[in-house]
């Protein structure tokens, strides 16, 4: 496994900007997630780092070495796309075997069967090996294709979106297993989503980028609790958190425009009074839906909570976050 | 607008039983869930309502009408499909006059109650667009449109909402709760979402394998569920099923779990053999103290709270706790429950043994 670096990373198509000046370190054993909406960058950072695409400025680093005029597979990285492209015509062995018998690897036989059984155990498919890759379940094709990834032992693994195919159940099954067998081996791994909870239960970094740009890198943690913009502070958080004019609570500090308050960040009983249009009891806790001056704002309760449309509530944020006119931080 | 009573009614296709003996009442003005995984019998329920299945037996009433074996055109109620059906020649006022002129309403009284309802969608503005152009928000405003022009009784809803993405799908589905809120018209809406369920319905029947598991309201059942498919269907992460064999007295309040007292509201009847200690993950504590141990195998960061995964004598079992407390993989730690949300089940049977906390609702169920 390896460090990766990236250093003024910028790629366009045409007039489309695909990613502009991206510099990021992924140290060697780091679970690193990009997050961000749809055109953002994320898939193009990736494609980038594997050489499916060239950079129009800017270098890669692998380990050490600056791997721009590299091929793909000089590169050694290994790439699982969402859509699992597994050979039909194989058994699952055979498909999991296939990038060692590779011209490059070359891996004796008996190396081949001690990996795959090792990589099949690890994902609990042992059982299925000489299923065909189209006799399986939804699920079982996308662990084989993460597994044809795990079989070899590149310096980077790349993940596009490798879980968002699945259903729910699965995905988060699919999300502890991968962040397990990512911490046993001491892999590096980059993977990119635009799903937070993913970001942020697996992550040991997380990048956030925002029209191509990376706003903010820094532990889950340190996004949430820490966001440097308006941006990165509505990307984590569910439900979202509420951003409303300084002026509705008032006693902010000067330059402050708008603030945030995450659901679970405001006081009930003091402060401003605010009217419940809706309740929705999800079990582990309610969700009060508030209209305060015009505007809407959610936050949490009790799950018994007896409040009803029409009630009146006196809210007041609890250490909210502070931004200026342009959606910067300010602390 | 109306109550819906079913009573007993079953359908068979062929050999396959789809839905056995059900019997719930929705009441006038609900929003009422159908939820279940899929072949659970959720949709053709929903289409035994509105008359596009006609049930083997059992009775259907409207507003006190027996309906069961009336066409569909006879019930009053609108349908509203998962793929919103369109007529793609025709522009958004089209769409929504051609229930009405087929119905032979005056062009005068058509034209006012598009508007009405164009009104309530907030979709005015595009009246005189083609539906080819418009987004999939507002192509659903517009189907939705064309089953409230009519006035019907009540709507039926089969998953609208499934084949919108997760961002736009939330968007929509506090839009539709709020137009039920400004029309309170009887809505049946079928699902297999459990968020979805629980976010929006006023009542919910849980559905698997042809029959009714659970009937009640959201927190109901969450905190009381009656089966161990609902307990597991239900809650994200779903609740903990913690395996042991034992003997639990008539009215006890005190179980023991691998060896360690824990405390549980006390059951009414009695059971001993294979049972299941039921407890959702934001009751379970962790300290350095407790008898009952479990080993750390996985935390995961969600802000506010984290879910930890652990490994205990009775299996696996997950946490919500605090962020803000310490969990490190590999250690071993106390747990503690939380007595008045335990529900303990039979393991063969699945169902749960009548407690203080669920007895009123098992017995009315």
């Amino acid at each position: 496994m390896a460090e990766v670096v990236l250093k003024g990373l910028s790629k366009s198509f045409g007039s489309d900007v695909g990613i502009a000046d991206v510099s990021m370190t992924i140290p060697d054993g780091a679970f690193v997630v990009l997050l961000g909406p749809t055109g953002a960058g994320k898939t193009t950072t990736l494609r980038l780092i594997s050489g499916l695409e060239k950079a129009d400025a800017g270098e890669v680093w692998i380990g050490g070495r600056n791997v721009g005029s590299e091929t793909p597979a000089q590169r050694d990285v290994a790439m699982v796309f969402q859509q699992y492209s597994l050979y039909p015509h194989l058994s699952v062995r055979d498909n999991l075997a296939f990038p060692l018998k590779s011209p490059i690897l070359n891996t004796p036989p008996d190396e081949i069967e001690r990996k795959v059984a090792e990589v099949a155990g690890v994902l609990q498919i042992s059982h299925k090996l000489d299923n065909k890759a189209t006799a399986l379940s939804g699920g079982e094709m996308q662990r084989v294709s993460i597994g044809r990834a795990l079989v070899r032992e590149p310096s980077i693994y790349l993940m596009d979106e490798p879980l968002s195919s699945l259903d729910a159940k699965l995905r988060t099954d699919l999300r502890v297993e991968l962040k397990r067998i990512q911490a046993n081996l001491g892999a590096t791994l980059l993977y990119v989503t635009h799903d937070q909870i993913e970001a942020m239960t697996m992550a040991t970094h997380v990048g956030v980028l925002n029209e191509g740009r990376l706003v903010q890198y820094g532990t889950p943690r340190e996004i949430y609790e820490n966001p440097n913009s308006l941006y990165v502070a509505s990307r984590l958080g569910l439900p979202r958190i509420n951003i409303v004019p300084a002026d509705v609570f008032g006693g902010m500090p000067a330059g402050v425009t708008q603030i945030g308050m995450r659901p679970e960040h405001i006081q009930q009983g003091e402060g401003q009074e605010a009217e419940v249009q809706r309740v929705e009891h999800l079990g582990d806790q309610a969700r009060l839906h508030l209209v305060l001056k015009g505007h809407a704002i959610t936050t949490i309760a009790d799950p018994h909570t007896t409040y009803t449309p029409g009630a009146h509530i006196k809210i007041a944020p609890k250490n909210p976050l502070c931004f200026d006119a342009e959606g910067a931080r300010i602390s | 607008m109306a109550q819906i009573q079913i009573k007993n009614i079953r359908k068979d296709f062929g050999d396959f039983n789809a839905v056995k003996e059900s019997t719930f009442t929705i009441e006038d003005g609900e929003f009422f869930m159908l939820l279940g995984p899929s072949g659970c019998g959720k949709t053709t329920t929903l289409r035994m309502i509105a008359g596009l299945e006609l049930p083997t037996s059992g009775e259907i009433y409207l507003d006190g009408e027996e309906i069961s074996q009336l066409p569909p055109s006879k019930r009053d109620i609108a349908f509203v499909f998962q793929m919103f059906a369109l007529y793609p020649h025709m522009n958004v006022r089209r769409n929504l006059s051609y229930p009405l002129v087929s119905q032979g309403m005056a062009r005068k009284d058509v034209k006012a109650k598009v508007e009405e309802v164009a009104g309530i969608l907030g979709i005015q503005d595009i009246l005189n667009r083609p539906v080819g152009g418009l987004s999939g928000g507002d192509r659903q405003r517009v189907a939705l449109g064309r089953a409230i022009v009519r006035d019907p009784k009540a709507f039926m809803m089969d998953e609208p909402l499934g084949a919108l993405d997760a961002e736009f799908r939330e968007h929509m589905s506090e839009e539709l709760r709020a137009l039920h809120d400004r029309m309170n018209a009887t809505t049946v809406y079928v699902t297999h979402d459990q968020l979805e369920a629980m976010q929006m319905g006023d009542k919910i029947v849980v559905m698997n394998n042809a029959v009714v598991e659970q009937f009640g309201t959201p927190q109901e059942i969450y905190d009381k569920p009656a089966t161990m498919f609902v307990a597991d269907f239900i809650g994200s992460p779903s609740m903990n099923f913690l395996h042991f064999d034992g003997t639990v007295g008539e009215g006890a309040a005190r179980e023991t779990l691998g060896g360690e007292v824990v405390h549980v509201t006390s059951a009414g009847r009695g059971a001993s053999g294979k049972l299941v200690f039921g407890v959702r993950p934001e009751h379970v504590t962790l300290s350095d103290s407790g008898g009952y141990r479990g080993e750390v195998l996985a935390s995961e960061y969600l802000g506010t709270t984290q879910i930890i995964t652990l490994d205990t004598p009775n299996g696996e079992l997950k946490a919500r706790i605090d962020s803000a407390q310490v969990a490190k993989v590999g250690e071993k730690v106390g747990l503690g429950f939380n007595p008045k949300t335990i529900t303990l089940f039979e393991e063969g049977s699945g169902r749960a043994l009548r407690s203080d906390l669920n007895n009123e609702v098992l017995t009315h169920g």
